[in-house]
């Protein structure tokens, strides 16, 4: 059997478990249309395989599957939710269903926030023949499969639109209360010229959510994102952000992921307009048999623009941290200042890391450096600390808050930093590690 | 069976001189046709693989062996992964064996060398002297089948080496006369390092060699000078296929240069060649290669397609290797020298400059797998490209779960010059233990323009102020290669790069 026909005998049977291989939407609505679409590009791709480069280093079986396997409901013990201390506007899913209920009125100033079922029935609707655009230009060069089935199948999801500078945060908040649901949710975001956003998001969503999130930024618009995800141990995640960024805008976005039984986090951000900047970051913690990978690709196609990644993966006790990430700068794209770090720290034998961190340029005015290290705590530091009285544990936690550090100033707004510090504080402590044979 | 075979042999030779009837005329660079060539038909079948076996003399279980890679070869799939784009290669469409038909026409003295040859050393900036060794130290009296080392193969040089080198017990000789002389080392170690499944490439290869280098230094051997190969492709619309082998004993070293030129030709040729190390116990081997195969013309007209599998097996503590490389021919390079750190306390390293000026493509790079504990290894690699060339290096970097307290080191860095070309950066990172420390870095920018400046300023002009700051980016590297691959290298930077500025 040809690796094609396998792909394809893999889409075949997860598309048979829903009957049908499209979204509820008819095909004359706008939603339809670009559910057919997708579908007919994710005909032409088939499920990825185990051999397939691009899933190296992650098994896609269990995403691949028909029917998600059942996770077992994850109790957090009382434990205040992220951002509780932030003042947000909470749009809250429930096993990836949009509950108005437990949700804020969608009315802020400065912004448009609408479920996607509804706005489908308006033929006119700004996201008509936008919504799907990204995340299809987001399959060259490298195909995303998983992406294209996500919106080909989802109903469900937020279309936002950004014209000035909503005095809050927008938070979506995804519950989950049932231990098999499969949940697809498939949001689109416009930030306009000028306006600006702050996006949080967080929840264990379902027992397996594919996640795809366009964001379009005009220019001079400015896009702050901020998630956490995970601690809910039994749960697949497959999600993607396709971002597309004009001039002078920026793009920031962090994500916090904190074990899960598999995590596929990936971003495609091309930043097309001059002097633009992208950043994203994640810090992941896994303690256990759990696996993270963040895989991202960057494109710069024009001129002075700036971007960063910063990954930092702390693993123990059989997690896997996985980092594919890529800098693309095009032809033309002078002055390009592109960095890229992937560390991890090992806290056992029994952990992994796996990276990929790649550059592709075709551009001779630029300025692209990245870096990937792994190892154990600096047994030297540590020796430090514990010569000044700092008991060893406190000591080796502070230690790895030292390491994820640089993830964490990535994100701009203080308190919401806070908050992620303060989460990772809780974990460490839960998770009280002892490394280098200690 | 041998009568048969001589049968085909006689169809051959018959074909042969018909084929070569037919193509003469359409040599574009008169020089080559010089001599006189053996051909096998055209094209890759059993019988040719039964061909190269015979002509070579072989014992019935090198041609078991041989065929048993080709039936594997058949079935394989040639990879695509790498950052490469060149047309379908037509495997039929090749001769897998050409020999000059009599090595009686081995020049006596400098005189009757081609003096294009001459020129083209000479703007290498070779002296003669060191020309005569350089080419002359390993062909073992006119084994080797190509022009270059028959031209070069001067008796005295190569009679007084190979008694020098018997004196200290060391083997250096074809791998065709090593399977006949010496069977039981060539059994032992051959394909075990590259296996004959291991790739494409080095499938082909398994079957259809031709020749090569056999090396092997004996137990607490220090092999008393730099063993070399000069390999040179001569005749058109052949590919060569050459195999080396080096065996280090325990606590022997030697060092070995491998050097490689083609004449201009418009049609691609195919190069692929594998290289194995075995490296026993406190052994030591540094291998240097400065590639320089012809690159095709600036406009990607012709040069050689370079598919090389390279691979060095540390099997005993503390054994330790050095991958030296200066590519900077051919119109295509695949190429991953490699090591494989099983002994405890070994040490692999990879030093590489990669040119690629016009319309080449270098795709190269390492692999440092970690088995064994306490194992370092060190990665440094100096892409540039500049024309519209594209330049990947590409790496992978593996620690073993019981590869505890191991060590890795990379650097690859990168210069653009021009806003055509490109470069790229593709590692891969594998940590399965933590007491382990790898670090990876790389960077690409364009040459420095204050450095440029500096340089114009005391009046070079701007294409000797390029290969000046080249060369600084390059220093990490060149240090690292012998004396006299040093020289030559240091001045293929500044040839390879002629053109690629104003």
């Amino acid at each position: 059997m040809t690796i094609q026909q396998a792909k394809a005998d893999a889409l075949a049977a997860r598309l048979g478990a829903g009957a049908e291989g499209q979204g509820g939407s008819t095909q004359q609505s706008w939603l339809g249309a670009a559910q057919a679409a997708a579908l007919a590009r994710v005909q032409g791709m088939g499920l990825p395989g185990k051999r397939d480069e691009y899933w190296r280093y992650t098994d896609p079986s269990t995403l691949n599957v028909p029917k998600a396997l059942s996770a077992a409901l994850f109790d957090n013990r009382g434990e205040p939710r992220p951002f509780s201390a932030v003042d947000r506007l909470k749009l809250v899913f429930v096993d990836g269903v949009f509950d108005p209920a437990q949700s804020d009125s969608l009315a802020l100033e400065g912004i448009e926030i609408e479920r996607l079922s509804q706005a489908a029935a308006n033929p006119s609707h700004w996201a008509a023949g936008l919504y799907g655009t990204l995340e299809a230009r987001g399959q060259t060069p490298v195909e995303r499969p998983f992406a294209a089935l996500n919106t080909a199948q989802a109903d469900e999801g937020v279309l936002i639109r950004v014209t000035g500078k909503p005095s809050r945060p927008v938070s979506l908040i995804y519950l989950r209360k049932s231990v098999d649901c499969d949940a697809i949710l498939h949001h689109l975001i416009k930030v306009e010229s000028g306006a600006e956003l702050t996006l949080l998001e967080n929840g264990p969503a379902a027992a397996r959510l594919s996640k795809v999130m366009e964001v379009e930024v005009a220019d001079k618009g400015r896009f702050h994102h901020v998630r956490t995800q995970g601690r809910d141990h039994d749960r697949r995640a497959i999600s993607h952000i396709f971002a597309r960024i004009g001039a002078g805008a920026l793009f920031k976005s962090f994500t916090l992921t904190a074990n899960g039984r598999l995590t596929r986090t990936e971003a495609f951000i091309e930043l097309l307009g001059a002097d633009s900047v992208a950043h994203i970051a994640g810090a992941s913690v896994g303690d256990g048999d759990f696996h993270h990978d963040d895989t991202v690709f960057v494109t710069h196609a024009a001129e002075r623009c700036e971007s960063r990644q910063v990954y930092k993966k702390v693993l123990k006790n059989g997690a896997v941290g996985v980092f594919q990430g890529k800098i693309l700068v095009k032809q033309g794209a002078q002055k390009t200042d592109g960095y890229q770090i992937s560390q991890s720290l090992l806290l056992d034998d029994d952990s992994q890391f796996l990276a990929k961190p790649e550059l592709e340029i075709y551009a001779d005015d630029v300025k692209c450096s990245h870096g990937s290290t792994s190892g154990a705590i600096d047994d030297t530091a540590l020796y430090y600390l514990r010569s000044r009285g700092v008991p060893l544990k406190q000591a080796q936690s502070l230690l790895v808050l030292a390491f994820l550090a640089e993830a964490i100033a990535e994100i701009d707004d203080e308190a919401i930093a806070e908050d992620i510090r303060g989460r990772l504080e809780a974990w460490l402590h839960r998770h009280e590690h002892a490394g280098n044979g200690q | 069976m041998a009568a048969v075979d001589m049968e085909v042999r006689d169809g051959v030779d018959r074909e042969t001189i018909e084929t070569v009837q037919a193509m003469s005329g359409s040599y574009k660079y008169g020089w080559a046709t010089d001599i006189e060539m053996d051909y096998a038909p055209k094209g890759l079948s059993e019988d040719i693989v039964r061909l190269i076996s015979e002509k070579n003399a072989e014992p019935e279980w090198m041609l078991e062996w041989r065929l048993a890679a080709y039936r594997r070869w058949v079935k394989m799939e040639e990879p695509r992964w790498a950052m490469l784009h060149y047309p379908e290669i037509d495997y039929q469409d090749q001769y897998y064996y050409a020999k000059p038909k009599s090595m009686a026409v081995k020049p006596k003295s400098l005189d009757e060398v081609d003096p294009k040859l001459l020129a083209t050393y000479e703007k290498l900036g070779i002296p003669l002297k060191e020309q005569y060794i350089l080419a002359g130290v390993e062909a073992p009296e006119g084994e080797r089948k190509v022009a270059v080392d028959a031209v070069f193969d001067s008796v005295s040089v190569g009679t007084t080496f190979k008694a020098e080198l018997a004196k200290a017990g060391v083997i250096f000789c074809s791998i065709s006369e090593a399977v006949r002389e010496y069977p039981d080392l060539v059994k032992q170690y051959l394909g075990t390092v590259v296996p004959q499944s291991d790739n494409f490439f080095a499938t082909l290869n398994s079957a259809v060699f031709s020749d090569g280098s056999f090396v092997y230094i004996p137990k607490g051997t220090r092999c008393p000078m730099e063993l070399s190969t000069y390999f040179r492709i001569n005749a058109e619309n052949t590919g060569q296929f050459e195999r080396t082998l080096i065996i280090a004993d325990e606590g022997s070293y030697v060092s070995y240069l491998e050097g490689c030129t083609a004449p201009k030709r418009d049609t691609h040729q195919l190069h692929a060649a594998v290289v194995e190390l075995v490296i026993l116990k406190d052994a030591e081997v540094k291998y240097s290669t400065v590639q320089n195969w012809y690159p095709g013309d600036e406009n990607g007209k012709g040069g050689i397609y370079n598919f090389v599998t390279k691979r060095a097996d540390c099997r005993g503590d503390n054994a330790k290797v050095m991958w030296t490389q200066v590519e900077t021919g051919s119109a295509i390079t695949w190429k991953y020298p490699s090591c494989i750190l099983r002994g405890d306390n070994s040490q692999g390293e990879f030093y590489s400059i990669a040119i690629a000026n016009n319309a080449q493509q270098a795709d190269t790079g390492t692999k440092m797998i970690h088995l064994g504990k306490n194992t370092k290894s060190r990665i440094v690699s100096k892409g540039i490209s500049a024309g519209r060339a594209q330049n990947t290096y590409r790496g992978l970097v593996s620690m073993h779960p019981k590869a505890t307290n191991s060590r890795n080191y990379t650097q690859c860095d990168s210069l653009l010059i021009g806003d055509k070309c490109g470069a790229h950066t593709v590692p891969y990172i594998e940590v399965k233990n933590n007491s382990s420390r790898v670090e990876h870095e790389a960077t690409t920018s364009k040459v420095d323009e204050d450095q440029l400046f500096y340089c114009r300023s005391r009046g070079m002009d701007e294409e000797a102020a390029v290969a000046l700051v080249v060369n600084g980016f390059c220093k990490d590297v060149l240090q690292a290669l012998p004396m006299e691959f040093a020289m030559e290298a240091q001045s293929l930077v500044a040839i390879s790069l002629e053109g690629s500025v104003g």
